[in-house]
């Protein structure tokens, strides 16, 4: 198996406070993996390293080394912009920009000067379609995306990033806002995407962690507790607090 | 005692409602007196044709081109400083003494009295540059007159654009620059849009500025070294010197009008932009 992200003593902290206490994590090509832990454990941090979308926080010191196919991105030499098409993320809220649904989607590639009306309707389009929300907006793409149900906005942003044609997909629990029905399409889309992509799913359902991922790291105060097939995690984990957790003792 | 709150809530309400009507009514009032004693006069000759005798006779044509090239030119370069210079503020620099600085000097800008403005051009643009009564001091007076307002009232519309939309911009692989032009100032728009119509308004109203730099010359404007006369100050010269009444008040309905005529595209503009996704 291909490892896509791989983290060496990666630490950050805000201010004085130390949020990640040195991360060794692979993360491996073409599966989901599942990050899980109670609030404050760092897993959200970890995932805004990977895009460096934490460069818009205040007061960050980051040491350590993230490669991703083996290039160091907190590198001088990284281009954050072109990272970010790379690695593409889904928030916990639904956000759409104010704008139709159509050009949500297309609100990435046409800043790659991807502007071939053709081609841009294909890769909506697919994009639509991969996320499973194609047949409930196909007749009103032109209509705004803030009359979407929650859940079909969340899908619309999974959707948004795909048409980013990332390799890396990381979701900040995706889940968290949504009915069981939107859910299921999430994790269903979810499911097929990995085939194409690299997925890391930050989640406090533990059960929906089981459900659908490969590999499951447990986190706890900045430290990396648990990680390994999910399989194994969930049923014979080697750590006291991995099991605690997984049975809902806290968190 | 205890006074019935229901009885509270009618009184307070009907305190409030005639409060409310006061004001309307009052504006009713001004625009009713403009209204009765200007329209008798006011007929398509007298907007195009050009005065004559001081103004005692014939229209106010070279006074409504005045009013519009040197409103017209005011917005123009005014607002891509003013829109300027609020993005700076809020998106390209961090609050520190030196943004704290600019903000003072904006805020008290706006609350110098428009004589003073008047003043200054006339000293620097008449005077020291050399520009003479000219439409271009004016329009440069008239520019730094209104900078303040369309540098608040777009920093606060800047401002309220919700920062989820910035960061999803950014995670879709936007730039700064991208994100500003992309999701903030569209988002902004109609905030300052409505910064520009208060300017718009303060700009067609002015007189003691405009006539300290633009002069009052009422020939036809041909040229930006040109001097001329705006609608506002025609008004006040006719009234003033007692040239004549009536074509004080038709030129007060011509410009009472067209603030309304524009005040009206401008919310149709914004009501087109605004309804299209939300």
């Amino acid at each position: 198996m291909d490892i896509k992200i791989r983290t060496e003593n990666l630490r950050l902290s805000f201010g004085k406070e130390e949020i990640l206490k040195g991360i060794n994590i692979d993360v491996f090509k073409n599966r989901i993996t599942g990050f899980m832990g109670p609030a404050g454990s760092g897993k959200s941090t970890l995932i805004s390293i990977l895009n460096r979308m934490i460069d818009f926080e205040e007061n960050v010191g980051i040491s350590g080394k993230v490669f991703i196919d083996g290039e160091n991105i907190l590198g001088g030499e990284i281009d954050e912009v072109q990272l970010r098409r790379r690695v593409g993320t889904v928030f916990a809220v639904p956000i759409p920009l104010p704008r139709s649904i159509f050009d949500n989607i297309a609100y990435g590639p046409k800043l790659k000067n991807r502007n071939n009306k053709r081609e841009l309707t294909n890769l909506v389009t697919e994009s639509l379609k991969k996320a499973f929300l194609w047949d409930e907006v196909k007749d009103r793409l032109s209509s705004s995306a803030l009359k979407l149900s929650g859940g079909q906005q969340q899908r619309l942003c999974l959707a948004r990033t795909l048409a980013l044609e990332p390799e890396i997909i990381l979701l900040d629990e995706p889940c968290s806002g949504l009915d069981p029905i939107s859910t299921a399409k999430i994790e269903e889309a979810l499911n097929e995407l990995k085939k194409d992509y690299t997925i890391i799913l930050v989640s406090n359902n533990t059960k929906q962690i089981a459900r659908i991922t490969d590999y499951a790291a447990f986190f706890y105060m900045g430290t990396l507790i648990e990680y390994g097939p999910t399989e194994k995690v969930f049923t014979n984990p080697s750590e006291r607090k991995t099991e605690d957790y997984i049975q809902g003792k806290f968190g | 005692m205890r006074i019935n709150p229901r009885l509270v809530d009618k009184i307070v309400k009907i305190g409030l409602n005639s409060q409310a009507f006061f004001t309307v009514g009052i504006l009713v009032a001004i625009v009713a007196i403009i209204f009765f004693k200007g329209s008798p006069y006011l007929n398509m000759e007298f907007i195009f044709s050009s005065p004559e005798d001081m103004g005692r006779h014939g229209g106010i044509f070279s006074t409504i081109v005045g009013t519009i090239f040197l409103v017209l030119l005011s917005i123009f370069v005014a607002t891509p400083l003013g829109v300027g210079t609020a993005i700076f503020l809020t998106e390209y620099t961090k609050e520190s003494w030196f943004t704290k600085t600019i903000r003072f000097g904006v805020e008290s800008l706006a609350g110098i009295p428009s004589i003073l403005y008047g003043l200054f051009g006339f000293i620097f643009f008449v005077i020291k540059l050399g520009m003479g009564w000219s439409l271009m001091a004016g329009v440069l007076t008239i520019t730094i007159m209104i900078l303040p307002t369309i540098i608040r009232t777009s920093e606060e519309a800047i401002k309220s654009v919700p920062r989820n939309l910035r960061i999803v911009s950014y995670s879709l692989s936007a730039t700064k620059w991208e994100t500003v032009t992309k999701v903030v100032l569209p988002s902004a728009g109609p905030g300052i849009l409505t910064g520009i119509m208060l300017s718009v308004g303060r700009a067609v109203g002015e007189t003691a500025a405009v006539i300290f730099t633009m002069g009052s010359s009422l020939r036809l404007p041909t040229s930006l070294m040109d001097s001329g006369r705006t609608m506002a100050v025609h008004f006040y010269i006719l009234a003033r010197e007692g040239i004549s009444m009536e074509k004080a008040y038709a030129t007060a309905l011509v410009l009472v009008l067209s603030i309304l005529f524009i005040n009206i595209i401008a919310y149709y503009i914004m009501n087109k932009v605004t309804s299209k996704y939300s």
